[in-house]
């Protein structure tokens, strides 16, 4: 891919293997990103979650550079501008919600940028609504159903004004109605994404490249292809609609 | 989440800046523990009972409270009488009973108590979020603060996970008994919580450093003390100077 300025995100030659292990899990992984919305699909232990933990500085990859913005992310300081720019969901929202309180959860990350509590008050307000969560604030996070753990999750990261989300499953665990709320969501944002998940039709709806990885490597998926497979659920009988 | 019962509600003392109770309460609960009088002590009991009362807390929780902490007093009151010796002693039947002992035993019940008050209407009715970034705006050092409150919330977390371990063990017919395999069942048991507690609080950690953690919370309430508040400090500590004055003139 070639830009006139450098892309947000650029990876050349990571490798990474788990420590105490030989086999590299990824294996000279190249790739770029700028505001493209991009699915990653592959078998579980692959390395998909550990190619995002290597993307935030989370994990140290053996080999390789991370460019952001075209400089090459090496010290902590280069580390925390690029968490800056990046919002990480993980795959458990549980993990990611430690406040007692939604407000206090997603204001927490405005409060570290530096804003005043007043700001990051108006910011987190503002982002809960904008999901959809208003009157929200005072709710207790471990009272949340997982739907909503999962949106407040998004919306801690998203109080951050991120240029690329990198979404852990993000639909893992949801009912059908959060799921499509979660798909307007991140059709309505002009956000950059990676999105790890084994949904397909959610990874059709939200994203317009296609990567899988196999065998430690990078690669991309052929274009959609028109194809029919039979299946079965109940009320199959009657005229019905599929996906998007 | 750990249940803050006394932490609601409309008070005086609900409405103050936790700064002012901290210090106050530090400062009276001092005078009380270190009084050998016994008006002293008297005085303060009355004193923090009064404070009690003014926070209104639900009778119920109160007195379950007061009787936690009283089975130790009562421990005191029994025993103390018996072995505490001196020469006031007074023989009944078998037992030769210590006046001296019996006095120092009501010493503690009664400092006990007013500790007890005293911390029940100041400290309690702050939750312990605003506790601790109270501690922290004193000047404590910011890694303790950062210790007291990840570990208040941590432990709900830790008691979670070992619940939900626990259960599975239950609906897999284990029934504990004195048995060797009791004992290696719970033993993995507290073994699996404490890696899982582990591992959960890495990744809490790496959320945390992912939206842009240092070290330090910060509060998004920033409370500014206002003149009830002085008012409240300044009637704190000149109870507890007087208290502390009449202990110094009348040791006993």
């Amino acid at each position: 891919m070639n830009y006139e300025t450098p892309p947000l995100l650029r990876l050349c030659n990571i490798s990474y293997s788990h420590p105490g292990t030989s086999a590299s899990l990824l294996q000279d992984i190249n790739f770029s990103i700028n505001r493209e919305h991009v699915g990653l699909i592959g078998p579980n232990g692959c390395g998909k979650t550990t190619l995002f933990q290597l993307i935030m500085g989370l994990l140290k990859p053996d080999s390789g550079t991370i460019l952001l913005e075209g400089n090459a992310v090496t010290k902590s300081r280069d580390i925390k501008k690029l968490r800056r720019k990046l919002g990480f969901l993980f795959q458990h929202s549980d993990d990611q919600l430690f406040s007692p309180t939604v407000l206090e959860d997603v204001a927490f990350g405005p409060l570290n940028l530096g804003l005043s509590p007043d700001d990051a008050r108006d910011v987190s307000v503002q982002t809960l609504e904008q999901l959809g969560l208003k009157d929200f604030e005072g709710r207790i996070t471990h009272n949340l159903s997982g739907g909503e753990k999962k949106l407040v999750a998004l919306a801690t990261i998203l109080a951050m004004k991120p240029q690329l989300l990198l979404l852990d499953e993000p639909s893992n665990n949801l009912d059908p109605a959060t799921r499509e709320r979660l798909i307007e969501i991140l059709r309505g944002l002009d956000l950059a994404h990676i999105i790890i998940s084994h949904d397909l039709d959610f990874l059709a709806a939200t994203c317009t490249t296609l990567y899988t990885v196999q065998d430690g490597s990078l690669q991309r998926c052929e274009q959609k292809q028109v194809h029919s497979h039979e299946h079965i659920h109940p009320y199959g009988d009657y005229p019905h609609q599929h996906g998007t | 989440m750990i249940s803050e019962p006394f932490s609601s509600g409309s008070t005086l003392f609900h409405c103050s800046d936790a700064r002012v109770k901290v210090i106050g309460g530090t400062v009276l609960s001092l005078v009380l523990a270190t009084t050998t009088s016994f008006a002293v002590a008297m005085i303060g009991f009355l004193f923090t009972s009064l404070l009690l009362l003014i926070s209104r807390p639900s009778p119920g929780l109160i007195l379950k409270r007061i009787a936690t902490v009283n089975i130790f007093t009562l421990f005191l009151l029994f025993s103390l009488p018996l072995t505490y010796g001196g020469a006031d002693i007074v023989q009944l039947q078998y037992f030769q009973i210590s006046l001296d002992g019996m006095r120092i035993a009501c010493l503690i019940a009664i400092k006990t108590n007013g500790i007890l008050f005293c911390f029940l209407a100041l400290l309690a009715t702050s939750s312990t979020v605003s506790l601790g970034h109270a501690l922290e705006r004193l000047r404590l050092p910011r890694k303790l603060v950062f210790l007291l409150l990840f570990s208040y919330r941590q432990l709900f977390v830790i008691h979670q996970e070992y619940l939900r371990l626990h259960r599975a063990a239950q609906l897999r017919a284990f029934t504990p008994s004195n048995s060797l395999h009791t004992y290696r069942t719970y033993s993995h048991l507290f073994g699996m919580t404490l890696v899982k507690s582990w591992n959960r609080a890495e990744r809490v950690h790496q959320a945390m450093i992912l939206r842009g953690f240092d070290g330090r919370l910060i509060p998004l309430k920033q409370p500014q003390l206002r003149k009830s508040d002085y008012l409240l400090l300044a009637s704190l500590l000149l109870i507890s100077l007087i208290l502390a004055g009449f202990s110094l003139n009348n040791p006993v």
